[in-house]
């Protein structure tokens, strides 16, 4: 059939081509254009052809062009009700009378002269979902992804820097607005990128305050965390729209469209203003084809593991060394303690793998008590895991925040939109609780809701969405971390008390000693192909090794009834399951259950030592 | 083509008649000023005035013929006249109305259970009565259930649910045919319109498709918000500035063709549009949001404007649940009124014709579930196999968290929770609702999975509420008052608890609870309602609801040498609210440790598949339990009241012994709950022996768990209902003696030292006094009115 070369021709070949097949469709109905989206997919398969595709997340709208094939890396943030269109409809010229078909599909606005009465008229359905980029995705993702274009024209766009500028004034202004000033007490306007190499300088544009986005941009394009920057996208989606879910993330492959048409005909100004946004500031796009993502990392293939042994048995080989590595990396960053370190990597790979009725296994919480409270230490820390995972976000919990932020999404009737708030996070984002940031007072009702919905989220990995009338619970898989002076009050997996084996007065020296420095990025990139590795790998467990787990127990009860609890045993469980994983190997043997068994005694004779007393259910 | 349309749009008596004609004096023109009453009040179809139908949308917005475009083929087959059909239709006018007076006067249907028709008369032609009662209260509106004309005539209703706009007008005009020969002489304020309902099963909202367009549908669904009222023109009034003359120009595909012309003095441009003459429509956007039960998870909910006219204006309040039939339409969207491109967008709404509310009959107390839940011929034989099996009750508690490991007789209890026991009303003797919910506390250590239960409960009742003790207020239990920031008006919220009726309110951290928000716990959990006096709203709400709480101990650790209430510190007020008290200990032997360790292990490393192998799908038990509380009402047999009636004798027996009571009627009342609930797992529709054994067995389970007087070894049933067991009592009062004859050895002293006191009777005694027993026998004294305790003092009175 059709014969093209891969090019730059792709690009602005492609829609023409589907053009073509579509508005021949009046005598084969409709049967060349799944054949060309079927071609579309095969070139997709294709190594390297997608890096050929523009991305939305690293190009500015204003340099691509309309009706071109782009892609886009994002999470589905709403979705909006069906839409039908013109599938097919005739044109009348006016001056020749002549007719034509036309085909509606994959565009906004349709040709002039149309034929309300033709017969020849199909209405058809589409849905639309209004989608953001991945939240809380860290710079160097950002970095690596759009260095991995080929078509990588422009830096990313200068555009904010104005909007940015107008932040750091108001910073002056307004000393309360607290994450960044307690971060860095003597920040000026100009300073940031001095202090800390240049990671920080992009931190700082995440993590601006929510009370400033709206100074950022009039409309509010709704992304879950504050500060956040970058295209948000109507999806147009054609086929299957069931399978998608919400805060589903996807790369999502479609034709570009901004055309600059204003539609009067809405319900209401507020509801007109979210569902038809300007084009040029929340672009259209009609969905080709979307490729499910299970990761955002761009160190690792983005093909199933499955259909990539090379590289599977490659990495496999070197997990364990790689693992030697970064526990001492931790435990530097963490002041010395082994033990401690050994935990973080173990939260670090954790993913909900499964869910028994009400009960969601593989998650594991882990609440990291005892942090010095000196020289910002938890948000140096921070910096560090926000180095090594794809997406992650730092919530301080301090009263204001807790009393203030939106965290869970709410549904909003007038406008007809679900607000997002900073609980709906992709999978595996790892979510940072700073409670040192916490201070003595009073939580009002929304504070109360917000510390229930944390709650919720690392007991049952759900969050209640709140839709006024009532609630809709959805399900989640995010990674959450509590760095806490004493025992948290929020519940975890599993508790470790940092024992630093530093001298409190050499304190400020270590510190500021951990940082990585960016030419070791060989280093890091080593880091985080082992992060994300790890999560992925299968898992399973022989009949062999489960007797001696069950008799290993039975023994352990026989001996103190108390020492162990149902509980004990399920965190040893996973603990285990991750153990094995974090050294690469896919089931489960005796050495790494007695290694286990060890760590778990390790770290409960600490938290003998370190009985807390804060009144907080034991 | 034109001429046929006419038959039904101007019904005889619309718009022929002359303003001049309008008497002033009419009783109707007080009660409707705006609308259109004309004419003197006369009876029969030529004298009552046919009301426009904007639900329908008027035929002229049909889409127009082009005649230049193609030949038009009008519809009329000259020889044939009987097949004269409406164009772009396959309805005839003639055969329409005739098929449907006969649905009008043969149809009955003795089967019927909707509570509309109640009081009328099953075996005589349904509507016919209807009909007869519109003569008697004059509210010209005639609700056609589309069931009803299904099963009647299977051609007529696929015609009114494909050509609703053709076919509700032929309806309309056979009613009133028929109405003004039956009842000549009755006065109607307009014609009567036929609203049907119920098309179709009632369909999803997302299941609306492009095939739906301009079909008569019933969906189902929330309503999130109202507009305010938008008056719509349907009739524009011009006055000619010169010479007065008036005309009416109807408003076509929205718009008014404004006569440039008088037709009486001939100057032109003179006629100027008079507004409050000018005849407008009400009609009000309603925004409707798919009820959260019909979604697929991980989707959010989809939305549907709906537009109501006239009468159906404020019908629905936002968070009402409502059952909407009317017409689905699509409009295309003009980028610009003046080009001819257009997004190629409809816009999609439904025109409303009739609403029904889902959750209006909460208030009368009926159960609603009936009608909502339909089960399928399969499911209910799958159900009824799965209960004629003998071990259905044991299956189904292992089906009940089955990632929760034993403690069999706690599922065993939650699952009789479920189901529930019969609702009684004995209001007419005085007694009021019966409880028909079993509430259930569960203490013990942490970490027992107490909350996992909740939460598997919870995610498994359609109507479960979800609360912590720590996190939740009294207000948020029950109900409170809010200002809409709107409307300025004043709302009221329900809590968890109203929000759970009929359903089961999960309460975890229950001891954490402040003794404020549990005191409204009082009244809910015996008498099922919730009174509250807010804000100058005084109203008494339904709440029955089973409530399944969960209690930690005061002491982190369950203390096995206290009882229940020593260790929970709950009110026995309360705690003898529960039917069920249950402890979830952590048992210690091998053999269980054995098992649990299996358990896990396989929780954690089974697929999936395996799972689902060992035990009952979860909509399994959803669908049954929701089948058994709908249809199984089981009643007691004489059999099981006498098993009961001894169960009862016996438990107050075994106390009696020793001098105490160890069973009250609130026990009686749990024990035939439990028994009937047991009957509705079994799907019987009596309450056997058995039931009453398996009642039996579990409360004594439960009591032997929650109940036992730690001192002596005994089930106690006053440490649950007094809060403090026999022994202690009589341990108290022997104390008190003690002291009073350590004081009166001491003769005439009238004021002592308390310590003082405290030793000397400490020297007595055999046994070991504490200082609480030792307060609470000097409270026991003066309570007696023998001493006072001021301060370190205690003085005799005289």
């Amino acid at each position: 059939m059709i014969h093209i070369n891969i090019t730059d021709l792709w690009l602005s070949n492609y829609v023409p081509i589907l053009i073509y097949s579509t508005a021949s469709q009046n005598n084969s109905n409709s049967g060349w254009e799944t054949k060309a989206v079927e071609f579309f997919q095969d070139q997709l398969k294709e190594r390297d052809t997608h890096t050929l595709v523009p991305s939305l997340n690293d190009v500015p709208l204003h340099y691509l062009k309309p009706n071109s094939l782009v892609k886009f890396r994002c999470l589905i943030q709403d979705m909006f009700d069906p839409e039908f269109y013109m599938g097919v409809y005739e044109t009348v010229d006016p001056s020749t009378k002549t007719k034509m078909l036309r085909c509606g599909k994959y565009k906004d606005v349709t040709e002039c002269g149309v034929d309300f009465n033709s017969r020849n008229t199909v209405t058809a359905e589409r849905q639309t979902f209004y989608c953001v980029p991945i939240p809380g995705e860290n710079p160097w993702v950002k970095e690596i992804s759009s260095s991995c274009l080929t078509e990588a024209r422009v830096v990313p766009s200068t555009s904010y820097a104005p909007s940015r500028q107008k932040r750091s004034y108001e910073e002056d202004d307004d000393m309360d607005t607290q994450p960044q000033k307690q971060r860095e007490p003597h920040a000026g306007p100009h300073s940031p990128s001095e202090h800390h190499g240049n990671g920080d300088c992009k931190r700082q544009e995440t993590e601006a305050p929510s009370s400033q986005t709206a100074s950022a941009s009039h409309l509010d394009l709704n992304f879950p965390l504050p500060g956040e920057k970058g295209p948000s996208c109507l999806v147009k989606v054609y086929e299957d729209w069931d399978r998608f879910k919400l805060n589903d993330t996807l790369e999502v492959y479609g034709i570009l469209s901004v055309n600059l048409q204003f539609i009067l005909s809405m319900e209401t100004a507020e509801e007109q203003r979210v569902h038809s946004p300007p084009a040029s500031l929340v672009p259209r796009l009609h969905m080709l084809h979307a490729k499910p993502l299970p990761h955002n990392n761009p160190l690792l293939p983005s093909a199933a593991l499955e259909d990539n042994s090379a590289f599977l048995s490659s990495t496999l080989s070197e997990m364990a060394s790689v693992r030697e590595e970064i526990l001492s990396y931790f435990t530097h960053v963490l002041l010395g303690d082994a033990l401690a370190a050994e935990y973080l990597i173990l939260h670090l790979i954790s993913n909900v793998y499964s869910r028994r009725d009400v009960l969601p296994l593989g998650k594991f919480t882990l609440n990291l008590s005892g942090c010095p409270t000196v020289a910002s230490y938890t948000e140096r820390f921070y910096q560090i895991i926000q180095q090594l995972v794809p997406s992650s976000h730092y919530l301080a919990m301090s009263l204001q925040n807790m009393n203030q932020m939106r965290l869970v999404p709410k549904k909003d009737y007038v406008a007809n939109r679900l607000v997002s708030g900073a609980l709906q996070l992709a999978r595996n984002t790892s979510l940072f609780l700073d409670e040192t940031q916490l201070e003595q007072g009073q939580l009002d009702t929304t504070g109360v809701r917000n510390v229930t919905a944390l709650g919720n989220l690392i007991s049952w990995q759900k969050v209640d969405y709140d839709f006024n009338y009532h609630q809709m619970e959805f399900p989640c898989n995010i990674n959450v971390l509590i760095a806490s002076e004493g025992r948290s009050l929020l519940p975890s997996d599993c508790q470790i008390h940092l024992q630093p084996q530093v001298a409190p007065s050499h304190l400020e020296e270590s510190l500021s000693s951990i940082h990585m420095h960016p030419q070791a990025s060989s280093q890091l990139n080593k880091f985080r192909i082992y992060l994300s590795m790890a999560r992925l790998l299968d898992y399973s467990i022989s009949d062999e090794v489960t007797k001696s787990v069950e008799d290993d127990f039975v023994d352990m009860r026989k001996d103190d009834p108390q020492s162990i609890s149902a509980e004990d045993l399920h965190r040893m469980l996973v603990v285990a399951r991750l153990l094995s994983l974090s050294l690469g190997q896919t089931s489960l043997s005796r050495d790494s259950w007695l290694r286990a068994k060890h760590i778990e005694m390790l770290r409960r004779s600490r938290m003998e030592q370190h009985k807390c007393v804060n009144g907080n259910e034991p | 083509m034109k001429g046929l349309i006419s038959i039904y749009i101007l019904i005889p008596g619309s718009s022929c008649i002359q303003p001049n004609e309008v008497d002033m004096s009419s009783p109707l023109m007080y009660g409707t000023p705006s609308s259109r009453v004309e004419g003197t009040p006369r009876s029969g179809v030529r004298g009552t005035p046919a009301r426009q139908r904007p639900d329908l949308g008027s035929v002229r917005k049909a889409p127009q013929v082009d005649l230049h475009s193609e030949p038009v083929a009008v519809a009329s087959e000259p020889n044939a006249g009987q097949r004269l059909v409406i164009w772009g239709t396959d309805v005839n006018v003639g055969t329409c109305k005739e098929k449907f007076q006969r649905f009008l006067q043969r149809f009955t249907d003795p089967n019927s259970t909707e509570d509309e028709n109640a009081g009328l008369d099953l075996n005589e032609p349904l509507y016919m009565q209807k009909l007869e009662e519109i003569s008697v209260v004059g509210d010209p509106v005639l609700n056609v259930n589309c069931r009803h004309v299904q099963s009647f005539d299977a051609e007529l209703y696929r015609q009114l649910i494909c050509y609703p706009q053709e076919v509700i007008p032929t309806f309309d005009m056979a009613v009133n045919e028929l109405f003004f020969e039956r009842f000549p002489d009755s006065i109607l304020e307009y014609q009567i319109q036929v609203r049907p309902y119920n098309a179709l099963k009632t369909r999803n909202m997302r299941s609306l498709n492009p095939e739906d367009i301009d079909q008569l549908i019933t969906i189902s669904g929330m309503v999130i918000r109202t507009s305010q009222l938008i008056p719509e023109m349907q009739e524009g009034f011009f006055q000619c500035q010169v010479c007065a003359y008036s005309t009416r120009v109807e408003v076509d595909r929205g718009r008014i063709a404004e006569p440039a012309v008088c037709r009486n003095c001939n100057n032109t441009h003179s006629l100027a549009l008079v507004h409050n003459r000018s005849v407008f429509s009400d009609k009000q956007m309603i925004k409707v949001q798919e009820s959260p039960e019909d979604m697929p998870a991980g989707q959010t909910p989809h939305t549907t404007v709906v537009y109501a006219h006239n009468d159906l204006v404020d019908k629905v309040q936002p968070g009402d649940r409502v059952n909407i039939t009317g017409i689905y339409r699509a409009v295309p969207m003009r980028v610009n009124p003046r080009q001819n491109n257009v997004k190629s967008v409809y816009k999609t709404h439904i025109d409303a014709i009739h609403f029904r509310k889902t959750d209006e009959k909460r208030l009368h107390g009926l159960d609603e579930e009936a009608e909502q839940k339909l089960f399928t011929e399969d499911r209910v034989q799958t159900l009824k196999e799965l209960a004629a099996k003998p071990d259905v009750y044991e299956r189904l508690s292992s089906a009940l968290a089955p990632s929760i490991y034993e403690h069999e007789d706690i599922k065993k209890g939650i699952l009789l929770q479920l189901f529930g026991g019969t609702r009684k009303d004995f209001s007419q003797t005085g007694r009021g609702n019966f409880r028909a919910e079993v509430n259930i506390l569960l203490c013990g250590d942490p970490g027992t999975s107490k909350s996992q239960l909740l939460q598997y409960v919870y995610n498994l009742v359609p109507r479960g509420q979800y609360t912590s003790g720590k996190g939740s207020s009294a207000v948020g239990l029950t109900a409170y008052v809010m200002k809409d920031p709107e409307t300025r008006q004043l709302v009221l919220q329900t809590g968890a608890l109203v929000l759970s009726d009929n359903g089961i309110c999960c309460i975890d951290e229950f001891d954490k609870m402040s003794d404020n928000t549990r005191s409204v716990l009082h009244e809910v959990m015996e008498q099922q309602t919730l009174s509250i006096a807010k804000a100058g709203i005084i109203c008494q709400l339904n709440a029955r609801t089973a409530v399944l709480a969960a209690a930690n101990p005061v002491e982190s650790q369950w203390n096995p040498k206290k009882t229940t209430i020593e260790n929970i510190q709950l009110p026995h007020t309360l705690l003898s609210r529960f039917d069920l008290i249950f402890l979830m200990l952590d048992p210690q032997d091998e053999a269980y440790d054995r098992r649990l360790a299996h358990h896990l292990v396989s929780l954690y490393y089974q697929s999936e598949e395996q799972m689902e192998e060992e035990f009952l799908d979860m909509a399994v038990l959803k669908d049954y339990i929701a089948y058994a509380r709908t249809y199984i009402s089981p009643r007691l047999s004489e059999e099981a009241s006498q098993a009961l009636i001894e169960a009862y004798v016996d438990m107050r027996k075994i106390g009696s012994g020793r001098g105490m009571v160890s069973a009250y009627p609130r026990q009686l009342e749990s024990l035939i709950r439990l028994a009937e609930a047991h009957a509705k797992v079994r799907f019987s529709e009596k309450v056997e022996s058995i039931d009453v054994e398996e009642a039996k067995r579990l409360h004594r389970e439960a009591l032997k768990q929650s109940a036992t007087d730690p001192r002596t070894g005994f089930v106690d049933i006053s440490i649950l209902t007094t809060g403090m067991s026999a022994t202690a009592r009589k341990r108290k009062e022997e104390v008190a003696q003690a002291l009073k004859k350590l004081i009166q050895a001491k003769g005439k002293t009238p004021a002592m030292k308390y310590q003082q006191l405290l030793d000397d009777l400490r020297g007595q005694s055999e046994t070991a006094i504490t200082k609480e027993l030792f307060d609470e026998a000097l409270r026991a004294l003066a309570d007696e009115d023998y001493l006072t305790v001021t301060g370190k003092t205690v003085r005799l009175l005289a």
